[in-house]
């Protein structure tokens, strides 16, 4: 199952879906990877809402997106963790560290606008 | 039935009474100087300062009470109604600050108490002696085994009981301005609390939109190195939800335990107490508080 990328102003936005095997979260990294430069984007938001499990695999691919994104000149912000998986996640030690978080999309893109306005 | 203890007897063709005979003598005789045994039982505990937290009265009443059923144990060697009293005065006076030694110590005086009077009334039947002491040990011994366990299993219960409480004691999940929670952290945090408070934290920022949330453990002494990491961890998870966490009121000992686990001090964010960490929490939200004018 492809996951599609959404276009909002200078952001892309990449909703997961519950059940993605690793081919689609590979797919999903290059996707955005290559995209971001092609909209000239500045950040990607990626939300999470929908998993309820994150397995090592999810949650390295997303540290990975994190910082091609970074190396490709935007930001990446993932949204949406849920409680239980956040607790998983830091007993797995899977803790994305340098990976900007936020509650959900709306906090993402309020971070990302306050961002803008700081930095450009 | 109970084993037989003690010096075994030799075989003695002479030998005529049953064992349950020799403990309705046994029993008959404790009957009947039941006044006079009860008194000097009290008299040994006072000597022995067992029960210190009792007055005289209670201890006489306490004793009376025992001295029956302990005569009735014997009798039928039914130990259920025992162990159901036992279990009954433990009730009553674990609370009073009764310890395990005493409760031990005084039914093992009653057991001794009992033994000298069997000395002094078979003394010169010694062979009628040794059969009464194999009849009445394994029991007398039987029954300080059971008030004992009886004893220490519902202080055990009230530990758990206690514990119980202790972990229902609700840690509240406070909003104190709009997108800040504060979570006091009072007493002794195990394992399991300390997961406990992570998923209502966590549950708690979702609900409340949280984006700075104040920690505070001015209330914890001390903690291990699981529970440390437990802190750590919860920060953390915090982090992914988008929310910010700030710690403040760590006691000496509990920063000598972070450091000897080398907490990443980037991840931590830490203020001394828990009006700094408000102030800074404050400032992470864009609020200004400003003194209108001087308290009346």
């Amino acid at each position: 199952m492809e996951v599609p990328i959404l276009k909002q102003g200078a952001v892309l936005i990449a909703t997961f879906q519950a059940a993605l095997s690793d081919a689609d979260l590979n797919q999903l990294r290059m996707g955005l990877v290559q995209q971001v430069v092609k909209f000239r984007s500045r950040a990607v938001i990626v939300d999470v809402t929908a998993m309820d499990v994150m397995d090592s695999f999810a949650s390295r691919t997303l540290r990975e997106i994190a910082h091609m994104i970074r190396l490709r000149g935007a930001e990446t912000v993932i949204v949406g963790i849920q409680p239980e998986v956040a607790f998983a996640m830091v007993q797995l030690g899977l803790t994305l560290e340098g990976v900007a978080t936020a509650l959900d999309l709306e906090e993402g893109l309020a971070y990302l606008n306050e961002k803008f306005k700081t930095t450009s | 039935m109970p084993r037989r203890e003690g010096t075994p007897t030799p075989p003695d063709p002479k030998r005529t009474e049953e064992p349950s005979e020799l403990l309705r003598e046994l029993v008959a005789h404790l009957r009947q100087n039941r006044t006079q045994l009860r008194e000097e039982w009290v008299v040994r505990i006072t000597e022995t300062r067992l029960l210190t937290a009792m007055t005289k009265e209670e201890i006489f009443a306490e004793a009376t009470s025992v001295y029956d059923s302990y005569v009735e144990a014997l009798e039928t060697e039914a130990f259920e109604a025992l162990q159901a009293y036992a279990r009954n005065l433990s009730e009553r006076i674990i609370p009073r600050g009764v310890e395990t030694h005493e409760v031990v110590g005084i039914v093992l005086l009653l057991r001794d108490v009992l033994a000298r009077s069997l000395f002094a009334k078979y003394q010169n039947d010694f062979k009628k002696l040794n059969r009464i002491l194999d009849a009445y040990e394994p029991a007398a011994n039987r029954i300080a085994n059971t008030v004992a366990v009886g004893f220490v299993q519902e202080r055990e219960r009230v530990i758990r009981q206690q514990q119980e409480a202790i972990r229902e004691l609700s840690t509240p999940v406070l909003q104190v301005r709009e997108r800040l929670l504060i979570l006091p952290i009072i007493g002794v945090i195990d394992p399991q609390r300390a997961r406990q408070l992570t998923e209502q934290l966590l549950r708690g920022i979702r609900t409340n939109r949280a984006k700075v949330v104040v920690i505070d453990i001015t209330g914890v002494a001390a903690m291990d190195l699981t529970v440390a990491n437990n802190l750590v961890q919860t920060v953390e998870a915090s982090r992914l939800l988008g929310a910010t966490v700030i710690v403040t009121g760590l006691s000496p000992e509990i920063a000598q335990t972070l450091v000897t686990i080398g907490v990443d001090l980037g991840k931590m964010n830490t203020v001394g107490d828990l009006q700094g960490g408000i102030e800074q929490a404050e400032r992470l939200l864009g609020y200004k508080v400003e003194k209108l004018a001087e308290p009346r």
